[in-house]
């Protein structure tokens, strides 16, 4: 039964990454601007991050330059596309090329440093819970963190104002702007909060998940991220849902492979993807449900007056 | 000037320099050519052009890192007689073929592919240019003008073996695999067979990520052997990513292909280490001399100065460390064999008799699992 609860354990740990910056790139998305360079943005957080803890010792200020890394990178991605009106698509493709160059020279002298000690992270009192404590009420602050900051958002989108205007300009830029919000500022500090998150998940990889800097060490977590946001419809609950799911489905194929299971190892490692896209495509299979969903001015540049 | 036209100029010198920014990130770092070698001396012989093509980054700490620490020990040795250049992260794809003629193109004479995958698109590129000598790591295809070149990284995983049979207290080893070919298999088994020689009740739990390097990837997989009971990790991957979780777990692990005492000082074992600097030297003084010849293949290990086990842990036991000399002298002399029977396959059948020694043709074909090892191998057969 441990080894359950530590699947458990292994899964919300592994999700938390995922839903992280795929919640960021939800908001992103929500305002209308679909942002391609989520893999860069990570990685240069992740260098960034990782960087900061070896000179500081501080995970709260390698967190903190992770976010900062990841709002710069989409503070530039933001002003191209949105002010300057270059391709979406192109220019995120550039910022993840470029993200992953960039870290990599940046990382050069990080490559064998290693970080200072940490503690074991436990909630006193539940964590004492057999299973449920270790399964639950042994993990870093960023897990639980990660489930309010969903909490929070699906607030935000749905109950608060702010939310609706930041729907509106997803939805028709050009009637927002009619009522007189500014379009085109909005969806910077969309993409520029949504980068930051992307950056807070690199930063937690290099900082706590994998806590090591090697070159590309990113490994296509930003792509997944990106797909997830999709699949869940744009609903942040599914989301958050599906990056639990991934996470799962990819610990659960590593128990099974170490349980000493007959399956081809090949077809496991593609049994996170597959299971994720079938459960999040049976939750979402009503069109008019997607239709609803999908920001309908997602990629589409805004050009006021036009 | 309109606003419009302004707009689109900032525009354009926007994107190129975001383009031009990605570039120079991905591109082709060529080393430039030693400082105190004169910048042009006309009267000199033109040095020999070397190439690498890397699977990975230069960064990853592990089996690329290994081949650019022997391309340097390659500067080294013959100065400003040759110019070495190298690529990174060139896929086992299509994309190879056309990164190695470029490379060819650019006038190197002797370009080494360092990952099996290369082994078709080198075999096409060096039947069209015969004037270019190929060589190409730990695979089977043999050319004229190109020869393959590997190291017997399973004495590596024996050795380790020898150290997680005495510092197991769970009897449970676990190994991250990558891709499962026979190199891959052959250290697992090897790996097991160093742990049974030490210690006969050991068990070794596989969990393959079906690929070289991708350290979360990693992360979660020595996070469920750990979680499965296994308490000393080995790793076929090309990250320190394992050992940095056995770090953080208080379990035990080792380094591959490169020293990796720096990542986990803790969990760290021992490294078995790829010296890839004899093979390349020998190589590239047969170019300078005029005596390569293609169409052959060399397999080294630790006889020949290509593997070793470095910087054990000061815990490690001294009738282990003693067992560990013992092994290395052995495999350097040539008196000691890894694979010899009587080995027993997983279900207790003998593979190879008493005293029989598995040839090389026997080794490059590894595709079952010894005795000790749970699981099966994810070949489909």
């Amino acid at each position: 039964m441990d080894a359950y609860a530590l699947l458990i354990a292994a899964t919300l740990n592994a999700g938390t990454v995922l839903a992280l910056a795929s919640l960021g790139l939800l908001i992103n998305e929500k305002a209308g601007v679909l942002n391609l360079g989520a893999e860069g943005m990570m990685l240069c957080a992740a260098v960034a991050g990782f960087a900061t803890v070896v000179h500081t010792g501080s995970d709260l200020l390698g967190f903190a330059a992770g976010m900062g890394a990841g709002a710069l990178l989409a503070a530039i991605f933001g002003v191209l596309v949105i002010w300057l009106g270059t391709n979406q698509y192109a220019t995120g493709l550039a910022l993840s090329l470029f993200g992953a160059g960039f870290s990599a020279f940046a990382g050069i002298n990080y490559v064998q440093e290693k970080l200072p000690e940490r503690g074991h992270f436990a909630i006193p009192g539940l964590a004492d819970i057999p299973l449920v404590g270790p399964a639950l009420f042994e993990h870093h602050p960023m897990v639980y963190l990660t489930v309010a900051m969903c909490g929070a958002l699906i607030w935000f989108l749905y109950k608060s104002r702010a939310g609706l205007v930041l729907r509106a300009v997803g939805e028709s830029p050009d009637s927002a702007h009619a009522l007189g919000y500014p379009v085109r500022r909005i969806r910077l500090a969309a993409v520029v909060v949504g980068g930051a998150l992307c950056g807070l998940s690199g930063a937690y990889i290099s900082v706590v998940y994998t806590p090591l800097w090697v070159e590309g060490m990113v490994a296509g977590k930003g792509w997944i991220a990106l797909a997830l946001t999709t699949f869940a419809t744009w609903r942040p609950a599914r989301v958050l849902l599906g990056a639990y799911l991934f996470g799962g489905v990819t610990m659960l194929q590593f128990h099974l492979q170490g349980a000493g299971v007959d399956v081809p190892s090949q077809m496991l490692t593609a049994l996170p993807y597959l299971a994720t896209i079938v459960v999040l495509a049976l939750i979402s299979r009503n069109p008019a449900w997607i239709r609803v969903n999908m920001p309908a001015s997602l990629g589409k540049p805004f050009h006021p007056g036009s | 000037m309109t606003d419009f036209s302004k707009r689109s100029v900032i525009k354009m010198v926007a994107l190129t320099a975001v383009a031009a920014a990605a570039l120079v990130g991905c591109g082709k770092k060529e080393e430039a050519p030693k400082a105190e070698a004169p910048a042009a001396a006309p009267a000199k012989a033109e040095p020999l052009k070397v190439a690498f093509a890397y699977v990975g980054p230069v960064g990853d700490g592990g089996w690329t890192f290994a081949h650019d620490n022997a391309r340097k020990a390659l500067e080294k040795e013959f100065g400003d007689k040759i110019v070495t250049s190298f690529v990174e992260n060139v896929p086992e794809s299509a994309d190879a073929e056309r990164v190695i003629r470029d490379l060819a193109g650019q006038g190197n004479k002797i370009i080494f592919g360092t990952t099996f995958g290369y082994m078709e698109p080198m075999l096409k590129v060096a039947a069209d240019l015969k004037d270019v000598k190929f060589e190409h790591a730990t695979g089977y295809k043999q050319a004229e003008n190109m020869r393959t070149y590997d190291s017997r990284t399973y004495e590596g995983a024996y050795m380790a073996g020898v150290i997680a049979g005495k510092m197991t207290k769970s009897n449970t080893l676990g190994v991250v695999a990558s891709i499962p070919i026979p190199e891959v298999i052959r250290n697992i088994n090897s790996f097991t067979l160093g742990a049974q020689s030490v210690n006969p009740k050991v068990k070794t739990k596989v969990v393959w990520v079906n690929e070289w390097f991708n350290p979360p990837k990693e992360t979660e997989a020595a996070t469920s052997l750990i979680n499965g009971g296994a308490d000393v990790l080995m790793q076929n991957t090309d990250s320190p990513a394992v050992l940095k979780t056995a770090e953080a777990k208080g379990k035990r692990a080792f380094g591959w292909d490169s020293d990796m005492t720096a990542y986990g000082p803790k969990a760290h074992l021992g490294s078995a280490v790829i010296n890839w600097g004899p093979s390349y030297i020998k190589s590239v003084r047969e170019v300078l001399e005029g005596k390569w010849t293609g169409g052959t293949g060399s397999w080294w290990g630790v006889k020949e100065g290509a593997i070793d086990f470095v910087s054990v842990a000061a815990d490690v036991p001294e009738d282990a460390k003693k067992k560990l000399d013992e092994v290395k002298a052995g495999l350097k002399d040539g008196s000691f064999v890894i694979w010899k029977g009587p080995i027993m396959g997983q279900d207790g059948k003998e593979i190879l008799a008493k005293d029989a020694v598995a040839d090389d043709k026997f080794l490059s074909g590894v595709n079952f699992y010894v005795k000790g090892v749970d699981g099966k191998v994810p070949s489909g057969k």
